[in-house]
């Protein structure tokens, strides 16, 4: 789960890591005089809170420098949809802006603490070169970047803090900071069970501090159940509505671009029937991992979201019976797909424990439902049921 | 021969009382696992499957000799399930569970390599592990097996049982299935499993099931072109999931430009495995490239 600038601010702010004092508004009137972080250089930096990087470039990071000028702006990034490289086309609304004090900087870092797969250990990334994309910086500087290590046994040492501190090149004020504010940084990644947490840029102001300009924190989904709070906090408007929807039914599910919607048991086997589909000469509209136990209740919320799609031209459903039994999940299908009136072509492919019995079940149901046994023919009928269907525009 | 499980392995479960782990022990029993008991703090000295169970796995260790369990405790107790089983000298540890928060697997994962490093953990978010006829460890369906000449590791359930269901069609079957899981920190990974196989005199060749996210096919190949000599081949799932995305398993994410398929399908081709593209025929090229070798 991802969190918003400000809170993740609000959070880094609680371990000591130094931040400007802001305001969060949802509408320009609550930009009141009295109400604005003070600026002594009457300059203020008014951010659009959406779960995106490349926030600037897409016009979403304005400067205002008065009071006036400030709700002016609000007004106009206030309901805006902003697309980034990183939204997609659809991009992401505009509910919330973050209003803080522009700062005088004197130089930008990159700052982040992720979880390293390989080494399985946190690690520490960071570089003299920030304010860019980590991606641009290692493409441009791959030198001028540092990574350290963390051993969960003792966590992150004084030494490795230090170290770190002189190789970014800090001096006085910002060199003494640095140490706390890592372990600061530290602290809030293992108490509220972070994924990552990327400053960028960690500045350097004119009086030469360190400052966090932007933040980001996303949070790993495992650990809702002990980061309530955190987790009341979603905000599920920056989220595709689908995958929202999903979620609540237990699904897992991803908007892709496609015609062709899959319903699958396992997300390795959906992944894999998407290359199928794709590899058949069709396009897949989704992934949806429908788990392990297929149950008709599932199965039937995984039908509605899939023809809550109108691209959707046919659908490939494929089903490893494992431990269920066969038949009983085609009874599954069956009773799902009358619940939501199922009239797209569908091809099923069943394979497990009773799978004759159950494939017997499909295709004497009356329903548009073609039984396959081989995974590769399923795929291939149902990318040239795709092809007819918008021939005929029978989808209707 | 095999690795890791045989007829000779004698298997707990812990949450052994619970609807998973009843139903999945009743399943181990079922398919003629050696299984001696289970583990549900609080339930010791009840019986259960006609098993004896017990308050914690060391007691159940003293009392059964037990040398493998299999893990369905809930998320939250998971990592603790884990280490409780290590420290009592369980040697292999498959942890069923889905949904462990990763620090915790970083914790657990630390604790093991100072403290306890022989033992075998397999998973989490994962299938198991079953050699066919001896001994099944996990929720995969004991009926699609074979025993026989193939290893499969997969970091994917269902994909296993993909590869599992085409070398059985096929007459090659197998010797040993791993499931790795799909979390981004877990225990056996490819290498371990490969350099297990290497030793196997009953594996004669490795169908190895990889997915978008993180670097270990990259590894995994470096580590075959280097010292593994049986024939693998590999297909890798995701190669058409989008940047950015989780799909599904909480590890099948490509970031930052790195994890997509084709990287991983050019480094294992690069290293002489037999990629193949389409999942449905992995059991197919592996019997075509024993045919011709043998011939």
């Amino acid at each position: 789960m991802n969190l918003h600038e400000y809170q993740a601010k609000a959070l880094l702010a609680g371990f000591h890591v130094p931040v400007a004092t802001g305001l969060v508004i949802n509408h320009p009137a609550q930009a009141a005089d009295d109400q604005l972080p003070p600026s002594d250089s009457q300059r203020w930096v008014l951010k659009a809170q959406i779960h995106s990087g490349a926030r600037g470039k897409a016009g979403g990071v304005l400067l205002a420098d008065s009071p006036d000028d400030i709700r002016a702006k609000a007004a106009e990034l206030l309901g805006k949809t902003l697309v980034t490289h990183q939204t997609g086309p659809t991009g992401l609304p505009v509910h919330q802006l973050l209003i803080e004090p522009a700062s005088s900087i004197s130089q930008e870092l990159y700052l982040a603490m992720t979880i390293d797969r390989q080494l399985q250990r946190v690690v520490v990334i960071a570089s003299r070169h920030g304010g860019m994309d980590i991606e641009q910086v290692s493409a441009e500087h791959p030198d001028a970047i540092f990574r350290l290590y963390i051993n969960p046994t003792v966590g992150l040492m004084g030494y490795q803090a230090r170290r770190l501190g002189f190789a970014l090149g800090l001096s006085d004020t910002a060199l003494k900071q640095f140490p706390a504010l890592l372990r600061g940084v530290y602290d809030a990644f293992i108490k509220n069970d972070a994924d990552l947490i990327e400053i960028n840029p960690l500045a350097v102001t004119a009086d030469n501090a360190l400052l966090a300009v932007d933040a980001k924190i996303a949070i790993d989904g495992n650990a809702a159940y002990r980061q309530k709070a955190l987790f009341a906090t979603r905000d599920v408007t920056q989220e595709d509505p689908t995958e929202v929807a999903a979620q609540a039914s237990g699904l897992n599910y991803i908007s892709l671009t496609g015609e062709i919607a899959c319903m699958v048991n396992g997300a390795g086997l959906a992944m894999a029937t998407m290359d199928l589909i794709q590899s058949a000469g069709g396009s897949p509209a989704n992934f949806l991992d429908v788990g392990g136990g297929t149950s008709t209740e599932k199965v039937a919320a995984a039908f509605k979201l899939i023809l809550a799609n109108p691209r959707v031209k046919a659908i490939l459903v494929n089903i490893f019976g494992g431990i269920v039994r066969c038949d009983l999940i085609a009874n599954g299908i069956i009773a799902a797909a009358h619940e939501v009136g199922l009239t797209l072509p569908t091809v099923v492919r069943l394979e497990g424990t009773n799978a004759a019995e159950g494939r017997r079940l499909l295709a004497e149901s009356g329903l548009n439902l073609i039984a396959e046994n081989d995974l590769a023919a399923a795929a291939a009928r149902v990318v040239a049921l795709s092809h007819t269907e918008s021939v005929n525009g029978a989808d209707a | 021969m095999s690795i890791l499980v045989n007829q000779q392995t004698r298997v707990i479960c812990q949450g052994f009382t619970g609807k998973q782990g009843t139903f999945h022990s009743e399943q181990a029993i079922a398919y003629g696992t050696n299984f001696v008991g289970g583990v549900t703090p609080g339930k010791g000295g009840q019986s259960h499957l006609d098993r004896p169970v017990f308050d914690n796995v060391h007691d159940a260790v003293q009392q059964t000799a037990a040398t493998a369990s299999m893990i369905y405790v809930p998320a939250p107790f998971a990592a603790d399930a884990i280490l409780e089983a290590a420290d009592a000298g369980i040697e292999v540890i498959a942890c069923i569970t889905e949904g462990i928060p990763v620090l915790d697997m970083l914790n657990v994962k630390a604790v093991l390599a100072s403290d306890y490093p022989d033992v075998r953990l397999i998973g989490p978010n994962c299938p198991g592990l079953i050699t066919p006829g001896e001994c099944k460890i996990g929720i995969m369906p004991g009926a699609i097996h074979l025993a026989g000449r193939i290893g499969i590791v997969s970091r994917s359930g269902t994909l296993t049982y993909e590869a599992v269901a085409q070398t059985t069609a096929v007459g090659l079957g197998q010797s040993t299935c791993v499931g790795i899981g799909g979390d981004p920190i877990h225990g056996m990974d490819f290498i371990d499993c490969l350099t297990l196989f290497a030793d196997d005199p009953q594996t004669e060749a490795v169908i190895m099931v990889g997915e978008i996210g993180g670097a270990a096919e990259e590894e995994a190949a470096h580590f075959i072109k280097e010292q593994f000599n049986k024939p693998v081949v590999a297909y890798i799932a995701g190669a058409t999931a989008p940047t950015g995305k989780r799909m599904g398993h909480a590890g099948a994410v490509i970031a930052g430009g790195r994890g997509s398929a084709e990287d991983k399908f050019r480094a294992l081709k690069a290293a002489g495995v037999h990629i193949v593209r389409d999942p449905t025929t992995m059991g197919r090229t592996m019997a075509e490239l024993l045919g011709s070798k043998n011939a």
